[in-house]
């Protein structure tokens, strides 16, 4: 059986080997990078946002010429399929474009549910993946050597939230054990390595957890919780599920008239917070991997302002771009700086230069630790001022000052 | 879990605010789950899609209320456009199954309820929607706390009542509704005393579709709606028509309003995401506590 | 002299039944000797495709067992599907719990990862399915007490709503990761020996419950489940113990369900509640659409079935992209509302003697020759 396989596999390198040489006299030839990302169930909203991203990101790099190795061009081509936002779907669906559609480069799916079921695979195969939209950590701590995030991780993302309200309290000269911290974050697994991470700072400042609520992950209703947050006074809330969580949070925090000083939620610009709830959104925190008001610049797209605008100009229907978005495109920007450098199409070596990136982007810095995290670029955390997203926090990235406390309606 | 129980106790005026969010959004689980009674009673139809109905009401009312009208006003063109969609189905689907065993139409409709998740998925795309309705909340001092009602959650709960009471009396009343009740009792005896029973089929399927559709209008400017989001509705109507019987108005609004409030208390005191265990944890305890009754009467050997 | 005539004919009843129903017809031999040739085949002829083939002994052996219940027993359950995910739960929990600390392993803020031998890893699957099968099995007989009494649609509902508490429920659980899930130890060797590996499993899976369901039909076991599908009340006064073999029944699908859960985590890798162990709406509603499909209550309508609808499904989602749920949605309706008894079922009154069904009417010349 072994035997037969070697044939095989032989007969198809010699095929495809033919197929190169043949090609190379042809305009381009194509690379193409295998994604299973979700069109359908619950993580399609963000699903869809990540797939605009790596369109728009192929769409670019194909435009100023594609992939040069050696004397051959290649133009990038993303082949998709629908994982529907389960992870059991995810795991057979790598199978397919690693086997039979013989793809060797891998863009991440979306969440990171999904992401922890594609990890396992890709070091089966040894096959490496540049991820965008995978935070939690727990998928930086297995060793794992072909994933690569160009995204920061979970626990980063309401991390400058607590620190701002220790900051708050001390300024007013309340001890930080005084501080009531309030919960919900949706049972999945990103959300729950969020959770993870703000325990982590919670403790680290001293604060003090009243609520530590799950949303259940089909409901659209949390305003139990949101009765116990008027009950109990909390501090700072924050709340985490992606948009889906977002949207309901927003909805009952206006409806509940919730007072609470500080509210930090994720996901607000994928959920279109500001045009769906005008009056609520007002003072609300966000965290976000990226803005397009940073200063962050690079050879592709530009400055992060212009990619704001190219993305914009491609797909009219976004007021804001979603920070999934601009992640997804980074990602496919990684590919090629990889390619560029490794000068190969064989998988380890390309790996292995993705493993030396380093590069700057309209995105921020990209540079992975030996786990395969993104460590070159900070995460920001924004406040809604005005129907406009302004960044607060952390210091050397703020444009305004944080409105403390929220004016509730 | 204790914190959250002591805290019912020292802050009284919470249990008010749990019991009336219950009520309110009990009265609108009443109305899918009424017109889930009305097909299984009359037709033996399981309709595994009356949460996908419920959302479809809830596009009409975010999509006119994207057309800058009130989402409101999207109550009769959502009622009328949905009763044309359940004849149709009727037509094409159901009528096929009415006669077969109970499975078939609780697996037929299970099929529908994928081809129109999809079709929304694909007609409006994945995203989270909401209505907005723009009505504001109100807030009272009762009890040694403030209680927030948003005055949508009322004004949605009175067209629950008007609606319930426009269906009896229509059910009661006219022609029409006098046939789908003698159909519901003996299909054969109403066919022999001239009934056309098909018609009857159809207007009853079409109805409850009408009726998951102003559930839905009311539910996207409540909660929010997802393409994806129908299956928990489902579910919840199966809850409350199984433990309430079928063909009993009353015991179905009960259920419903004693649901809506479970789900409220038991999301406070075991945490939000015990609500949906709560919910299929009550069924289960409807249907043991059917069974410990009914086997009393049983002699057989067990 | 009458006592004698009974006594005899009462043999005749007995050593007739057997015949009728034989264990395998020739037809049966040559389906079974192209699934065994297709089984062994398939991994060598299509190597890029052992991974679905795998999968599609799954489906295989998820319809089979529904059918135990739903086709041979009247009993429809919504809520097989617990019983893979308790069998992926119980197999995982053994993996690491012969080694290591579960909890510890388990913790999304896990520090590092704890690396399995080669030994401990292959006795970790070996034990864990062990404990998979026996411990589903177990759980069928528990939650049988509970929910036998239900007939009809609230059966059907009963189950459903335990597979949707069970996930909710593994989601508060911390000490099992609750909504986070946990990865997998990950198999020792290369990417395509992990592939054989559990293509081997999978398969052998699939064969055993056929045989065993094959033999378990034609025992009075079968006769048995039979008789409490066409009438319960009658069977049980025919002296039938109703409820243990009803029990009985649902313990063997729970079996095999929960081995097939066991090598599902395996092959996914990573294990959470909701949308991998206990995935009601896609798994759980398929495999009773994949018995309809086939038709219900015969051997070989789920594993027809099975075949027919993993194949229409990995081709919608591959040409389809997008509406391939769409395709699905329509493939079941079609199904059940216009092609009721499915494949076999159809074929069955068709062509009865390819079953081994003999009808009377059909030979009465024959008869008479006899006299």
């Amino acid at each position: 059986m072994r035997h037969l396989n070697v044939w095989t596999l032989a007969a198809a390198t010699t095929v495809a080997m033919i197929g190169t040489s043949s090609a190379a006299y042809a305009a381009c030839d194509e690379i193409i990078l295998g994604s299973a990302i979700s069109f359908t169930g619950k993580y399609s909203t963000n699903g869809i946002h990540a797939k605009n991203g790596y369109d728009l990101a192929v769409k670019k790099i194909n435009d100023m010429g594609g992939v040069k190795i050696g004397d051959n061009c290649y133009n990038f081509k993303i082949k998709y399929y629908d994982d529907e936002s389960t992870p059991a779907r995810t795991a057979q669906l790598l199978e397919r474009l690693i086997k039979q559609d013989g793809v060797k480069y891998f863009l991440g799916p979306y969440s990171s549910a999904t992401t922890k079921a594609a990890a396992p695979v890709m070091e089966k195969y040894k096959i490496p993946m540049v991820e965008a939209e995978g935070a939690s950590r727990s998928l930086f701590n297995k060793g794992y050597k072909y994933l690569f995030a160009v995204l920061s991780t979970s626990e980063q993302y309401l991390a400058s939230s607590v620190a701002l309200a220790a900051e708050i309290a001390k300024k007013e000269g309340k001890k930080p054990g005084d501080v009531k911290v309030a919960m919900a974050f949706e049972n999945d697994p990103f959300s729950q390595d969020v959770r993870a991470g703000v325990l982590d700072d919670i403790k680290k400042h001293g604060l003090r957890v009243i609520i530590d609520d799950k949303i259940p992950r089909d409901l659209s209703d949390i305003s139990q919780t949101l009765t116990k947050v008027r009950a109990v006074k909390p501090d700072l809330l924050v709340v985490s599920g992606h948009s889906k969580g977002a949207a309901t949070a927003f909805r009952q925090i206006g409806e509940m008239k919730i007072g609470t000083p500080m509210i930090a939620i994720t996901h607000c610009e994928a959920a279109k917070v500001i045009s769906k709830f005008p009056k609520v959104a007002n003072g609300i925190l966000c965290p976000t991997q990226w803005a397009e008001t940073l200063s962050y610049k690079g050879p592709y797209f530009g400055t992060a302002a212009e990619y704001d605008k190219a993305f914009k100009a491609a797909y009219t229907e976004y007021k804001n771009v979603p920070y999934q978005s601009a992640q997804a495109s980074a990602a496919v920007l990684v590919w090629h700086d990889a390619f560029k450098r490794a000068q190969s199409l064989d998988p380890d070596k390309v790996r292995d230069a993705i493993a030396a990136t380093d590069m700057k982007t309209f995105y921020g810095n990209i540079r992975f630790s030996k786990a395969g995290n993104n460590i070159a670029k900070p995460m920001v955390l924004r406040q809604i001022q005005n129907g406009k997203y302004n960044v607060v926090a952390p210091s050397e990235w703020a444009s305004h000052k944080v409105e403390y406390p929220r004016k509730a309606q | 879990m204790l914190d959250n129980l002591n805290l019912l106790v020292i802050a009284p005026f919470l249990n008010v605010q749990l019991l009336l969010d219950g009520l309110f959004i009990g009265a609108i689980f009443a109305l899918a789950a009424y017109g889930l009674a009305l097909v299984w009673g009359v037709m033996n139809v399981k309709n595994l899609c009356q949460g996908e109905f419920v959302i479809m009401g809830g596009y009409f009312a975010w999509y006119i209320g994207d057309m800058g009208i009130h989402p409101m006003f999207a109550m009769p063109v959502a009622i009328v456009g949905m009763f044309a969609f359940g004849w149709a189905t009727y037509k094409i689907m159901i009528a096929r199954v009415v006669e077969k065993d109970m499975f078939t139409s609780l697996l037929a409709t299970f099929g529908l309820a994928i081809v129109i998740q999809q079709g929304l998925n694909l007609a409006f795309g994945p995203e989270v929607q909401v209505a907005d309705s723009g009505f504001p909340t109100r807030s009272f001092d009762l009890l040694g706390g403030s209680i927030t009602v948003a005055e949508i959650k009322f004004y949605s709960f009175l067209i629950c009542c008007f609606l319930a009471t426009a269906v009896v009396a229509f059910m009661k009343l006219s022609r029409m509704g006098q046939a789908i009740r003698a159909t519901a009792q003996d299909v054969r005896a109403a066919k022999v005393m001239g009934i056309d029973t098909e018609q009857v089929f159809a207007f009853t399927y079409a109805l409850n579709a009408a009726i998951c559709a102003a559930a839905g209008v009311l539910i996207s400017m409540i909660w929010v709606i997802q393409p994806f989001y129908g299956i928990t509705h489902s579910i919840r109507s199966f809850v409350i028509v199984t433990a309430a019987g079928f063909g009993n108005l009353a015991g179905v609004i009960m259920a419903a309003l004693g649901l809506g409030v479970a789900e409220q208390y038991g999301g406070f005191v075991f945490g939000a995401e015990m609500q949906q265990v709560t919910v299929v944890g009550m069924l289960l305890l409807v249907l043991i506590w059917r069974q410990v009754q009914m086997s009393r009467y049983r002699q057989a050997v067990q | 002299m009458t006592s004698v005539t009974e006594e005899k004919d009462r043999e005749v009843a007995t050593t007739a039944e057997p015949t009728a129903r034989r264990v395998f017809t020739f037809n049966d031999y040559m389906m079974f000797g192209a699934i065994l040739l297709f089984g062994i085949l398939g991994p060598i002829l299509f190597p890029n495709y052992t991974f679905q083939i795998a999968v599609l002994w799954l489906m295989v052996l998820f319809a089979q067992t529904w059918d135990v219940m739903g086709g041979q027993m009247g009993y429809n359950s919504l809520g097989n599907i617990f019983f893979f995910g308790a069998g992926m739960y119980i197999c995982a929990v053994t993996q690491i719990g012969l080694f290591t600390d579960v909890g510890a392993y388990t913790s999304p803020s896990d520090p590092g990862t704890f690396n399995f031998t080669p030994d401990q890893y292959y006795i970790g699957v070996a034990v864990g399915l062990v404990f998979a099968a026996i411990g589903s099995a177990l759980l069928a007989a528990v939650l049988g007490w509970i929910v036998f009494g239900l007939r009809g649609p609230y059966f059907a509902i009963g189950t459903l709503g335990i597979a949707l508490a069970a996930g909710e429920l593994i989601g508060a659980w911390e000490w099992v990761g609750a909504g986070s899930g946990f990865p997998i130890p990950v198999y020792p060797g290369s990417g395509d020996g992990k592939s054989l590996f559990y293509y081997a499993l999978c398969f052998g899976a699939a064969i055993a419950t056929f045989l065993f369901l094959k033999w378990l039909y034609s025992t009075r076991f079968g006769l048995a489940i039979n008789a409490i599908r066409d009438d319960e009340e009658k069977a049980e006064a025919m002296g039938i113990h109703t409820m243990r073999h009803k029990t009985a029944a649902w313990m063997i699908s729970a079996f095999f369900l929960g081995i097939s859960g066991g090598l599902f985590g395996n092959m996914t890798g990573f294990i959470e509640p909701l949308e991998v162990a206990f995935p009601v709406a896609t798994f759980g509603i398929f495999m009773v659409a994949m018995a309809l499909l086939g038709g219900k209550g015969t051997i070989w309508g789920p594993v027809l079935g099975a075949i027919l609808f993993h194949i229409l499904k990995e081709a919608t989602w591959i040409y389809f992209l997008g509406w391939q749920w769409v395709a699905l949605g329509v493939i079941i309706i079609i199904n059940i509302v216009f092609f009721q008894q499915g494949i076999v079922g159809w074929l069955q009154e068709r062509y009865p003697h390819w079953f081994g069904i003999e009808v009377e009417a059909r030979s009465p010349g024959a008869k008479e020759a006899a006299e």
